[in-house]
């Protein structure tokens, strides 16, 4: 029995010019815009609503850690570059180069994570839990949500670094692609930090 | 110059080297502007002035990041047209706690 190809994984669909998977994670990427949009659409309504903010007084600088916060930020801005090598790497036909920046990827996004579990630790040690108060709760939701994405995408560019990469023996385009939908994905999450790091920590 | 042969997947490897400069500039813009970010955030400015200055950052850096890592500024059409609807419905999300703000203000039932 012969086997069906699934169309258009490498060339671009006649209707829309380019791979459907790429296609696939742009409208999927859409649907996470609403989602963090309606969360950070509740935190303006809770902050603009609430007599002081942060609810416990002093700033929100006061309360989370801006040193940590910022350091992760660089390490998921890194993250981001070393994605976009990852990818650069495979258009350039060099599967172990790949490798190294999509290790370097992983290794950071382990390293964002590490971070937050001793920012959520502290917090926790004081008794900080979301139920402590609206500026507590909306940290944790915000935060949570962005972490489980980076745990996503760990789990999506291991995959690709590891039993993923045997497709570039038999079709390297197939999987450079399969790279640049990851990366886009990885790099909407580093975009995701860029207004949420801000927003709960310095404002 | 076709559509296809301005696609930089029809690019051969050393023609494709060319771009990875940039990559880092960005890079390097993204470090400065959080650095800027988090330096604007110790002079502790009014909140109002804070807020617009923290985000319209925050916001050149996604622009970055959205134009060259994730390349939407040599993007096909389809992808804007997603792009643009998506705006407009995270837009509208966004103001709807304004809405509930007016709501309150004029002192309607349930407010």
């Amino acid at each position: 029995m012969a086997e069906t190809a699934i169309p258009y994984v490498v060339k671009p669909h006649p209707v829309t010019g380019i791979p459907n998977g790429k296609f696939g994670i742009w409208l999927f990427l859409a649907s996470e815009v609403m989602l963090f949009g309606a969360l950070f659409s509740s935190y303006v309504l809770i902050r603009t609503g609430a007599p002081h903010w942060p609810p416990s007084g002093g700033l929100s600088s006061d309360i989370l850690n801006v040193p940590l916060g910022t350091f992760n930020t660089a390490v998921l801005i890194t993250s981001s570059i070393t994605m976009v090598l990852a990818w650069a790497s495979c258009k350039m036909g060099n599967l172990s180069r790949f490798k190294m920046w999509m290790g370097a990827t992983v290794l950071l996004a382990l390293v964002f994570l590490v971070v937050k579990y001793f920012e959520y630790s502290d917090k926790f040690h004081h008794d900080h839990f979301p139920s402590h108060d609206n500026f507590f709760a909306i940290y944790f939701v915000l935060t949570g949500l962005h972490g489980l994405h980076i745990i996503g995408g760990v789990i999506v560019n291991t995959y690709l670094l590891g039993p993923g990469s045997k497709l570039w023996a038999s079709d390297p385009e197939h999987f450079t692609n399969r790279v640049e939908n990851a990366g886009l994905y990885w790099h909407f999450v580093d975009l995701v930090w860029i207004f949420l790091f801000p927003s709960l920590y310095l404002l | 110059m076709t559509e296809m042969q301005a696609d930089p997947h029809a690019e051969t490897p050393e023609q494709f080297k060319k771009h990875l400069s940039k990559y880092y500039v960005v890079f390097v813009a993204l470090l400065c502007l959080t650095a800027i970010t988090v330096g604007v955030s110790y002079l502790r400015l009014e909140r109002p002035v804070a807020i617009t200055l923290a985000l319209i950052i925050a916001s050149v850096k996604a622009g970055l990041v959205a134009a060259v890592f994730m390349h939407l500024i040599d993007e096909k059409k389809v992808i804007y047209a997603v792009l643009l609807l998506t705006a407009l419905f995270f837009a509208l999300v966004l103001t709807l706690p304004s809405l509930t703000v007016f709501e309150h203000h004029a002192g309607m039932p349930g407010t």
